[in-house]
């Protein structure tokens, strides 16, 4: 059986460094096998966090060789082809501890994104009809299935330049409300998504899609957006 | 920094950009048809003195320059020095009508 050497980042908010061990390799092993085997067999200490294990959940996401991907779902041979893994906490986040990292500001920023559904309707009135086939229907099926993983957030260099800046993932999830003909707080969310911290920061450098596990593009729903944006701009309505 | 501010500015600078994307092709090519054909200054001036046509497409060239960078930079002044606000859309703005007059300077050069 062949041998995995993997580094691990190992440390807290003050800071920390790579720890090496040497982890078994096997048939369909996948990265989060990998990190699992480091905290059962050879050293409990470590920290890393992850739920379902079948890339329902988005907690597992970490840095696999410089890149974020969901842990759970990518397999070693994708990712090591000399027997070697580095992993590390994701990027853009404070670190709790080793390879956990502290979602609060990722998931404060959908709150501030207002991506929560308003509905217009009270539990008396009948079911508000929306056709499959519409096309906002279509633009919201094409970016609804986002996890949470926060790996477009970890990918984005606007983050990194711009603390401020939602982010893909809130914006993605702004996006599908503004095409939800349901939702009544449209205007509103327009006003919090735009502007210097909001959908105009991105440059489309298309990182967060090209990233994405679900095979979401972030970034068609930040264009739709901009563009919506500045059709209310123009029309007084911003 | 308002939303609409902000929404506007974009919109400028992606037509802006449009009109850079044509202009630039055009006057690329005059520049190399120019160097090709071996053009002398006074040949090159004797063609655009008095000439609407060119006096006209500059200036949109101009225009959509002076509209396109300062909106492009104060991203970069943002992002790589963290400056923001009034100061930095003061000096902006100083730059967008320093870009403007040597512009005009430039094509009227050409065409009085």
């Amino acid at each position: 059986m062949s041998t995995l050497q993997v580094r691990v980042w190992r440390g807290g908010p003050e800071g920390g460094d790579f720890q090496s061990y040497r982890v078994p390799r096997r048939a369909s092993q996948s990265v989060l096998d990998v990190v699992t085997h480091i905290q059962r067999m050879l050293d409990p200490s470590l920290a890393y966090r992850f739920a379902c294990r079948v890339g329902m959940c988005g907690s597992c996401a970490m840095t696999v060789n410089g890149v974020a991907r969901w842990t759970c779902r990518t397999h070693v041979d994708q990712v090591c082809a000399d027997g070697r893994l580095e992993l590390a906490p994701l990027a853009n986040l404070p670190v709790v501890r080793d390879l956990v990292t502290d979602m609060s500001e990722f998931f404060d920023k959908w709150a501030r994104a207002r991506g929560r559904f308003k509905g217009r309707h009270g539990r008396h009135d009948d079911f508000e009809r929306v056709a499959p086939d519409s096309a906002a229907r279509k633009q919201v099926d094409a970016a609804i299935e986002c996890i949470g993983c926060a790996v477009c957030y970890s990918s984005c260099d606007v983050v990194a330049w711009n603390p401020q800046y939602l982010g893909p993932a809130a914006l993605n999830r702004a996006w599908t409300l503004q095409r939800d003909v349901r939702d009544a707080a449209q205007a509103e969310r327009l006003r919090a998504v735009a502007g210097d911290a909001g959908c105009h920061a991105c440059h489309t450098h298309l990182s967060c899609t090209e990233r994405c596990p679900k095979h979401i593009s972030p970034t068609t729903g930040i264009a739709g957006l901009k563009r919506d944006a500045l059709a209310a701009a123009l029309k007084g309505k911003l | 920094m308002s939303a609409r501010r902000e929404a506007l500015l974009w919109g400028a600078q992606r037509a802006s950009a449009a009109l850079l994307a044509l202009c630039v092709v055009v006057h690329l090519a005059t520049m190399i048809y120019a160097a090709h054909a071996g053009l002398s200054a006074a040949q090159i001036l004797a063609r655009t003195r008095g000439n609407l046509v060119w006096l006209g497409f500059y200036s949109i060239f101009l225009l959509a320059a002076v509209v396109h960078v300062p909106i492009g930079l104060r991203a970069v002044l943002s992002e790589w020095l963290g400056w923001r606000g009034a100061s930095r859309d003061a000096v902006l703005a100083a730059f967008a009508a320093a870009l403007a007059w040597l512009g005009a300077r430039a094509i009227l050069g050409v065409f009085l």
